[in-house]
């Protein structure tokens, strides 16, 4: 068991976030499907945590608190899966390598348990980043 | 109750021309046909999430206002502005577009749409290298290997297989929708024996496995899917082969491919996390089918190499074509970024990333792309048309989106519609206003109005057309005061 896991961050398109930004960005549902990180369960239990629960997933650019879930799509030790959103977009790499594409998928981060921490809402999170509500 | 049929559904780039709507009391009542996102969308069009009048920010708060001072202060915004941005365009008509193109001319600004976060590396490779592609019909009657790089429909296009590929019932090639009634059956006998002979035998979890789709020889007959991923996305779990790809490697395994196509050796047991062996049973396949087509999603594109990945994939297909006959096609998201992409290239001469501010267009994404300005700082203003940046541009760009004066043009409530000074309501698209969209294999179909708008509600193209004239009056006052 360990305390900081590093893995590889994959961003990518659910269809809970599909069908939820389609009925707005604003409603539980988005939320729900965004403020998550799909992890192998070898993983989770290498971390010691059980699903459902906080973690904080940090990079160079930032860290955020999302719920960790079991991913149905393993097995894939190593890599964890946040659909695309504002909570993803916090930890994301900027750098567009000179053609304008920022590095959206594949990207080193730091993964920890944060039980006592609360995963921010779509209003909460703005503010905290942009300071507007 | 009126049933409106052969509706073109405005969400992915699959645009789906098959939907039927039932209208109650000038409201979508029912949708049929549709996947989970059409219904969600043409369900959700009048949700409580939607904007229905002018909001401006006095203050730091958004109250509403009416459209004329709305206007008014959009242009007055971007007639000032030295450096603005136009962006989105890939959910809205071609016929907005075009009116859009006109104002960056006027205000000397930077145009660009999502393509830059989505298939903007695709559109360079092909640049440099060229494209063997043809129509998605042609695809549904003919093609007998289905390939998806670094792409899930399932997900994101989740109608893509059953209308245009695999499950699609073809003229020459038969659906294989069966065949995978039959596989999930096997499957599913084949874990309860295992699970009750693990009962048996008090023995763990230790024949599992399905890892690879069935084995080669299961199904000789009928068209193959191939799909290479980094998870074994649902997607994958209907292919017949499935290769998982180490994250960022992507690049190795196309070229290794590259390699067999052409009959040569690798002297390795691996190329990234796929054995060769397999590998070699893949390349096989693509050269011994008749037809065959690449589609290849964001995987790619976002993936370290980017364009590289891209280049890789159209030269593979390049040489496949020295030994068969294959295409190759990129996943486009929004339902209108193909359309942008011509848009801008009949009206500028390029497809996306143009920048006006010399007042001739210029075109080189790295400098003259949105999400280059925006990390550089340099712009001082933006108009954002029908797309969300602030919640999909990683955070140091949205920064400073939303530290500059920023026009949000929105049918929903956004995070982008939330940190704006000046939003304006408008129309669905392909709901409550009619236009052109062009589907992902660049085939224009038509987008139908089916209810009306909210009273006061304009469409996208109105709103622009009306900035555009009020940016002109402003600009000519200033010269008159000037003179």
């Amino acid at each position: 068991m360990r305390d900081k896991l590093k893995v590889t961050l994959i961003t990518g398109r659910t269809i809970e976030q599909g069908v939820a930004k389609e009925r707005g960005k604003f409603t539980k549902e988005y939320m729900e499907s965004v403020s998550v990180c799909y992890m192998d369960p070898s993983d989770l239990n290498e971390l010691g945590i059980e699903e459902k629960t906080s973690i904080l997933v940090s990079t160079d650019y930032g860290s955020v608190v999302v719920k960790a879930a079991k991913s149905l799509r393993g097995p894939h030790p190593g890599v964890v899966f946040i659909p695309y959103g504002p909570w993803a977009n916090v930890v994301v790499d900027p750098e567009t390598h000179g053609i304008g594409m920022p590095s959206l998928k594949g990207i080193p981060v730091e993964v920890e348990p944060a039980q006592d921490k609360h995963i921010l809402s779509l209003g909460e999170l703005l503010k905290e980043q942009f300071g507007k509500e | 109750m009126p049933v409106v049929k052969a509706v073109t559904c405005p969400v992915c780039g699959c645009l789906c021309d098959d939907i039927e709507l039932t209208i109650e009391n000038g409201q979508i009542v029912k949708v049929k046909n549709g996947c989970a996102m059409c219904e969600s969308k043409f369900l959700g069009c009048n949700s409580e999430h939607r904007i229905l009048k002018p909001l401006v920010r006095k203050n730091g708060e958004l109250v509403e206002t009416s459209l004329e001072e709305a206007i008014e202060e959009a242009a007055g915004i971007l007639a000032k502005a030295n450096y603005p941005i136009l962006y989105g365009w890939s959910s809205t008509s071609c016929e907005a577009t075009r009116v859009g193109l006109e104002l960056a001319e006027e205000i000397g600004g930077v145009i660009d749409n999502t393509a830059v976060v989505c298939h903007g590396p695709s559109i360079l490779s092909v640049q440099e290298i060229g494209i063997s592609s043809c129509t998605l019909g042609q695809i549904r009657h003919r093609a007998d290997l289905v390939m998806y790089w670094g792409s899930n429909p399932w997900s994101a296009h989740p109608r893509h297989i059953e209308r245009y590929t695999t499950f699609s019932e073809g003229r020459f090639q038969k659906s294989t929708w069966k065949r995978y009634l039959t596989k999930i059956k096997a499957s599913a006998v084949k874990k309860r024996i295992e699970s009750a002979l693990r009962r048996v035998f008090f023995k763990k979890k230790t024949f599992v496995q399905l890892e690879k789709g069935l084995p080669a020889g299961v199904f000789r007959e009928g068209r193959k899917l191939i799909v290479v991923d980094v998870r074994k996305t649902k997607s994958a779990e209907v292919a017949d082969y499935f290769m998982q790809v180490d994250p960022n490697k992507d690049y190795e395994l196309l070229q290794a491919l590259r390699v067999l196509i052409r009959d040569e050796e690798i002297d390795v047991d691996e190329v990234a996390g796929v054995p060769v062996e397999y590998l070699e049973e893949v390349a096989d396949l693509m050269i011994r089918c008749n037809f065959g087509i690449l589609f290849f999603g964001v995987g790619l594109t976002m993936s370290e190499g980017k364009l590289r990945n891209i280049d890789a994939a159209l030269c593979l297909v390049r040489d496949l074509n020295m030994r068969t006959k294959f295409a190759i096609m990129p996943m486009r998201g929004h339902f209108n970024v193909t359309g942008a992409n011509t848009v801008f290239t009949w009206q500028t001469g390029y497809p996306f990333a143009v920048d006006f501010s010399l007042g001739y267009p210029q075109y080189n994404p790295g400098e003259t792309s949105v999400m280059d300005i925006l990390l550089r700082k340099e712009s001082d203003a933006a108009l954002v048309i029908a797309s969300d940046p602030v919640a999909n541009f990683p955070r140091k760009a949205a920064e400073h989106l939303v530290k500059n004066p920023l026009i949000v043009i929105d049918p929903h409530v956004s995070p982008t519609s939330q940190m704006a000074d000046v939003v304006f309501p408008s129309a669905f698209v392909g709901i409550e206003t009619n236009g052109t969209a062009y589907r992902m294999d660049h085939v224009p179909l038509p987008l139908k109005k089916v209810v009306s708008p909210p009273t006061g509600v304009l469409p996208d193209e109105e709103i622009l057309k009306r900035i555009l004239s009020e940016v002109r009056k402003t600009k000519e006052e200033r010269l008159i005061e000037a003179a």
